[in-house]
């Protein structure tokens, strides 16, 4: 079909559509800002969630922070948790609920500053449930302040000047500390700027929910390394730019642990 | 009758929560409470009942696995003493918020600060004031031997699921470490997922057949959060109307009253027993449920009374509650003692014959 010859009727034609709203999203507006991966994350999950038919079994916990209205957008069952609980709540569901599917979705002031402990013990425990970590290096939602993965000499609100290790401590790569947990059984850090990487991390989260679901005994933790073009203060697509050559090198991308084993760099 | 046994007021929690069909218990160790978590381990409760205790990281974790649970429906407890319940009182307001039932337990131990292991009743105010942040109350539960420790297990859980909200046992290291003759109530079942579906149709057990329930104690929009705290204040009115507990000894001809409650109720009973000897005509009330507080009780009380005496392990907190309920018409005074350190009936008819009889 030549490209002028297209109509609307044509576009929206059943056998033209290549894309069409996650079913398990609601009809909500998203309240992130235009360009945030919150939103491709959600829909990731709840994609996964609706291909492995697991929307009747399903409980989600959302954290304090960007995502704390995530039980508005995700069409299942959901807990909301206090700041950095979401581990403790999700504990608390797996092992009176074993059978059912359970997961946390949280950000890193929420996961690694005020809930580390649950998080690190949770881990320690060999949970059998999944936790998605969106880092986006910023505290979003409090207006740009600086959390515990923010970079070395990266400006925050509370960091005007750049952060100073010195001062502030270094940022924290909580996923690889995870990793070197006994109870982690599957451990990856993805990102959702493009569609590959769209695909990967939806593989993976397919991958911790198969694991789940088959209780290979761990805890399967998921890190997307996303951006906050509000919170850094650039376009959208400058952030997307700027976490591909900043975040990515401290926060390299890839398979950490598999099937309870750490993945060997060359 | 039920089995007897001669128990701890601890471990008598212990094998009440078994017995209730309880089905998590979440806890972190602390004296002078850590037989409960010590007891449940040691009786297999997985093997019992399919009952689940773990040992939480802190007292954070344990009470937000509690909210977790109890918001999937499931009946679930916790226990701590008063340094670790201060910890807890976050994830208490968020339960209060969201509406969600669990049965907490405070053994309480002397403070401010970490204070003393020794038996104490200043953490009054915290649970019945509400010690988290917002307008949000508790049916506070002050059991006074070991008997009402394991009987208001049972009963915590029903009011907890009646009102969907916190209960707390106000216990304090007398009553949970002595040791007394308890009966056992029959083994409950614990429900099936049918009957946690059918009973609490509001928990996040899977969107099956079912629009998604959503458990959460925020919400962004001031007009909604003011409508949701009135309904939250109409509960607990209605606690007030239907929950009021109490008991009370030789009160009928009593000129003088005494108020106490759990570990200090039964001293001060034994002191009713030596004023009425020494001719003093003097009653006992001992309030059972602390929230809802029986005010109207002493109100009724209020015409055939010289004077009334709070008597406390504290610097004096629920003789506020007996000031407001009294409204000046009557004396009333405290007596305490604090540091752990315990009064004996004879040092509290002392100081009623200082206080209301004079030299």
């Amino acid at each position: 079909m030549k490209e002028e010859n297209i109509t609307t009727q044509d576009i929206i034609a059943e056998e033209n559509l290549v894309y069409k709203k996650t079913r398990l999203m609601t009809d909500k507006v998203l309240s992130y800002c235009p360009g945030c991966g919150h939103g491709t994350a959600h829909r990731i999950i709840m994609e996964v969630i609706d291909e492995m038919g697991l929307e009747e079994k399903t409980i989600g916990i959302a954290p304090v922070g960007c995502s704390v209205l995530a039980y508005e957008f995700m069409n299942i069952d959901m807990q909301q948790a206090a700041h950095g609980r979401a581990p403790a709540l999700a504990t608390g569901i797996k092992r009176t609920w074993p059978e059912k599917v359970v997961f946390t979705y949280q950000g890193d002031g929420d996961l690694a500053a005020i809930g580390t402990a649950e998080t690190i013990h949770a881990c320690n425990r060999g949970e059998n449930f999944l936790i998605v970590f969106i880092n986006n290096g910023i505290y979003g939602m409090t207006g740009g302040q600086m959390a515990p993965t923010t970079l070395e000499g990266m400006k925050s609100s509370t960091t005007p000047y750049g952060r100073n290790t010195k001062l502030m401590g270094n940022p924290l790569k909580m996923t690889e500390l995870v990793a070197e947990l006994p109870g982690t059984y599957f451990v990856t850090r993805q990102a959702v700027h493009t569609p590959a990487n769209v695909r990967k991390t939806k593989k993976a989260i397919k991958m911790a929910i198969k694991n789940q679901l088959e209780d290979k005994g761990g805890l399967n933790f998921v890190e997307i390394v996303s951006n906050c073009n509000s919170g850094w203060k650039m376009t959208p697509t400058d952030a997307n730019q700027w976490m591909v050559d900043n975040m990515f090198p401290f926060f390299p991308l890839g398979d950490i642990k598999v099937d309870g084993k750490k993945v060997k760099k060359d | 009758m039920g089995e007897l046994k001669l128990m701890k007021g601890n471990e008598a929690i212990g094998e009440a929560a078994i017995r209730a069909g309880v089905d998590a218990y979440f806890g972190y160790p602390i004296t002078p409470q850590s037989e409960v978590i010590e007891y449940l381990t040691s009786e297999k409760p997985e093997e019992r009942t399919g009952m689940v205790i773990l040992q939480a990281e802190s007292e954070l974790a344990a009470i937000n696995m509690v909210y977790g649970a109890a918001g999937s429906g499931k009946k679930v407890m916790t226990s701590s003493s008063s340094p670790g319940v201060s910890l807890k009182m976050e994830g208490i307001s968020y339960m209060a918020g969201a509406e969600l039932p669990c049965v907490v337990l405070n053994v309480v131990r002397g403070g401010p600060g970490l204070g003393t292991i020794q038996p104490s009743q200043a953490d009054y105010f915290q649970a019945v004031k509400g010690g988290g942040h917002g307008d949000y109350r508790m049916v506070v539960l002050a059991p006074a031997s070991v008997q009402e420790m394991a009987d208001f297990v049972k009963l915590g859980f029903e009011l907890a699921f009646k009102y969907r909200n916190p209960v707390m046992m106000l216990s304090d290291g007398v009553i949970g470490q002595m040791m007394e003759k308890v009966e056992l109530g029959e083994q409950i079942p614990r429900w099936t997922e049918e009957e946690i579906i059918r009973k609490n149709p509001w928990a996040t057990t899977g969107k099956k057949g079912r629009e998604r329930n959503i458990i959460t104690s925020l919400d962004l929009d001031p007009a909604r959060q003011e409508q949701h705290n009135h309904k939250l204040q109409k509960k607990y009115r209605q606690m007030e109307e239907e929950e009021v507990r109490f008991e009370k000894f030789e009160c009928d001809d009593a000129e003088y009253l005494f108020v106490a409650y759990g570990s200090s109720s039964r001293i001060a009973q034994k002191a009713v027993k030596i004023a009425r000897e020494k001719g003093h005509k003097v009653g006992l009330l001992r309030p059972i449920t602390l929230f809802p507080y029986p005010a109207k009780e002493i109100q009724s009380m209020l015409g055939q009374l010289k004077g009334i005496l709070s008597l406390e392990l504290s610097a004096g907190q629920m003789v506020e509650d007996i000031k407001l309920a009294v409204e000046g018409k009557v004396p009333v005074d405290h007596y305490g003692r604090m540091g752990g350190i315990i009064f004996s009936p004879a040092e509290i008819v002392e100081v009623f014959e200082e206080k209301f009889i004079g030299g």
